[in-house]
């Protein structure tokens, strides 16, 4: 079996989020950027099933600049075999990303695909849904427990309600949730070798797929603040204020 | 044209985020049709077509639709979708695995999340946690669109009368097969639409002691919350947290307890209209977005805290 990994780089959760005063974006410049963090569980859990014997080859697949090459290096340094970015400039939407995987999909042919359940920038939430839906695949999003049975998945998916368990045929996509699985960290020898690892390089443009923004994004801006509250001094006071000033209880 | 909103319901009632989709919706284009997917779902038609406005419910029943697959929904949808200019659900897990398989298809870029509608065209979603808001314009001609529930008042549940016309089901999907649902079934408001919820963290300890919060949740009919780390650890079941990747609150009251408030929680609770933060550590970035905050050991303060509420003689439901 081959699992294609589709893996994101974004700002680091870590970082505080600063609106550029011209309101078209946020600063990026000398910012700590990261693998998306459930793209980190995506890759994982496929290290885990090749681990178990059931994969033979993991390849990771990013579309973004040059630079998104680091995110497919951790990847490779954690356990993927082979690297592919997909260069792009600027903001690629949700299927626009959906459309150029399809064309990787057509060309690696992997039985699965593991992607992050939401990138944490954009929090779109979009992209493994629609991946599944021009490839006429099965969903199965949200994942925190994959089990690989013969030509089917086993997949627990964390819903509004609880927790909901399907079955997926393979072919099929998995979008991954944080408690999917504890992703590891890179050794260091693992990350010297990740560098000899293949990584292969493509234009978006030679994919015959339209990637132009449908959606213009006319301002960024900070959201409102919210006033200074205080501290109290003891849960008495506490209580009257919530009854008497807040008047919430 | 009309815009059509996807229902969510559970083949008996209709999910309260259903109303405050309605409400978005509505404000997009007032021609607002229902569509309801179900299995002997004529009980929740019948609701929707009672909410004064929605102009028309449709409904496709069929068994295969008993419980929500993605895979069966969509082709039901885009064979209804070429009467619309808006296809809208909600931005919870139901709209969240739904709407992209729609949007796809109809090769349209979808709009996630939207918080305010400002024309039909233009919304406003946040981005990063929240942490920046945009102002976004949609330029395909159909557009698909999720709204995040809280944002938006539930609409009035009657007075309307809209016709109810049936739809035409489509082959089920022999991809995907539903297995089970594990669905815990509680008494209390639900964490979504409840007025008062309180949250605890990492700093309850364990999972027993979260009975500390029970006690006041019942005592104030609050819904109970956590942080992602009470439920990474077990405290607490999945559908309890709060925040970027669980679900989003608004509450009159939000009691965060033992939450130190990192960005991916706030994310799902600061718009609420009255925070109380308690926690040990003066310097938690929690208490930055607390109205009222308690520097205290919880063990201390919850005991103390339910012991004043059994004081006061009124408590408002
Ligand atoms: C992509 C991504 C998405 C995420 N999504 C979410 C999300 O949706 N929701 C979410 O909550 N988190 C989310 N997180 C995790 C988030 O970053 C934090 O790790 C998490 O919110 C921390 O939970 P906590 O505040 O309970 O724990 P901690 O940060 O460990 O804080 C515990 C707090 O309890 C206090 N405390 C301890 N003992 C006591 C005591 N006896 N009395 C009083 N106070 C005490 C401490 O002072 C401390 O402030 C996400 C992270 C990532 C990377
Ligand atoms: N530019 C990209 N390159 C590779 N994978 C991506 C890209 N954008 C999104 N994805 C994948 O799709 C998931 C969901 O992203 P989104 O739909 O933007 O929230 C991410 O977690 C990634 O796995």
């Amino acid at each position: 079996m081959k699992i294609l990994v589709a893996v994101k780089r974004v700002i680091d959760y870590n970082v505080q989020i600063r609106v550029k005063e011209d309101g078209t974006g946020v600063v990026t410049d000398n910012v700590k950027m990261s693998t998306n963090p459930p793209d980190d569980n995506a890759i994982e859990e496929a290290v885990k099933i090749k681990e178990a014997g059931k994969a033979k080859e993991i390849v990771a697949v990013t579309v973004g600049e040059e630079k998104a090459q680091e995110t497919v290096r951790k990847a490779l340094a954690v356990g993927a075999d082979r690297g592919i970015l997909v260069k792009a400039s600027g903001t690629v939407e949700p299927l626009a990303v959906a459309k150029i995987l399809q064309k990787i999909v057509e060309k690696e042919k992997p039985d699965l695909v593991f992607m992050g359940k939401q990138a944490i920038d954009d929090d779109c939430n979009q992209t493994g849904q629609m991946l599944a839906a021009i490839l006429n695949w099965p969903q199965a999003t949200f994942a925190s427990k994959i089990e690989v049975k013969e030509k089917v998945l086993e997949v627990t998916r964390e819903v509004d309600e609880g927790l909901e368990t399907i079955e997926v045929s393979i072919p099929s996509i998995v979008t991954c949730d944080l408690r999917l699985n504890e992703p590891r960290y890179a050794s260091l020898p693992n990350i010297m070798k990740a560098k000899k690892k293949p990584l292969e390089q493509i234009d978006a443009s030679e994919l015959g797929v339209d990637i132009k923004s449908r959606i213009e994004q006319i301002k960024v801006e900070e959201p409102p603040k919210r006033k200074a509250g205080i501290k109290v001094s003891s849960v008495e006071e506490l209580v009257q204020k919530l009854k008497n000033e807040a008047k919430v209880i | 044209m009309s815009v059509l909103l996807i229902a969510e319901h559970n083949n008996k009632e209709v999910k309260q985020f259903t109303f405050n989709a309605i409400t978005a919706a509505s404000q997009i284009n007032d021609d607002l049709h229902v569509l309801v997917i179900g299995k002997n779902a004529d009980p929740v038609a019948k609701s929707i077509s009672e909410v004064p406005n929605v102009k028309k419910v449709i409904h496709v029943d069929n068994d295969i639709y008993e419980n929500y697959i993605a895979e069966n929904y969509t082709p039901v949808i885009l064979k209804l979708s070429e009467n619309y200019s808006h296809i809208i659900c909600s931005a919870n897990t139901f709209g969240k695995n739904l709407m992209p398989r729609i949007a796809a298809l109809l090769d349209t870029s979808q709009v996630s999340d939207i918080i305010k509608v400002i024309s039909e065209d233009t919304f406003l979603r946040p981005i990063y946690a929240g942490n920046a808001f945009a102002t976004v314009k949609s330029t395909d001609k159909k557009k698909c669109i999720t709204i995040r529930p809280t944002s938006f008042d539930a609409a009035p549940t009657s007075g309307g009368s809209a016709e109810i016309v049936k739809g035409e089901n489509t082959d089920p999907s022999e991809n995907t097969k539903f297995l089970k649902k594990e669905e815990i079934k509680s008494d209390r408001p639900e964490l979504g639409t409840a007025r008062i919820v309180i949250s605890g963290g990492r700093g309850m300890q364990s999972g027993d002691n979260f009975k500390l919060i029970t006690a006041i949740a019942d005592k104030l009919n609050a819904a109970i919350g956590a942080s992602r780390a009470a439920v990474d650890a077990g405290y607490i079941t999945n559908e309890h947290q709060v925040g970027q990747t669980g679900k989003v609150v608004v509450p009159d009251l939000y009691i965060a307890v033992g939450i130190s408030g990192a960005i991916q929680h706030l994310a799902g609770m600061k718009e609420s209209k009255v925070i109380v933060a308690i926690n040990k550590d003066g310097e938690a970035p929690i208490f930055s977005v607390a109205d009222y905050g308690l520097e205290a050991d919880l063990f201390d303060a919850l005991p103390k805290f339910l012991e004043e509420l059994n004081k006061l003689n009124t408590i408002q439901k």
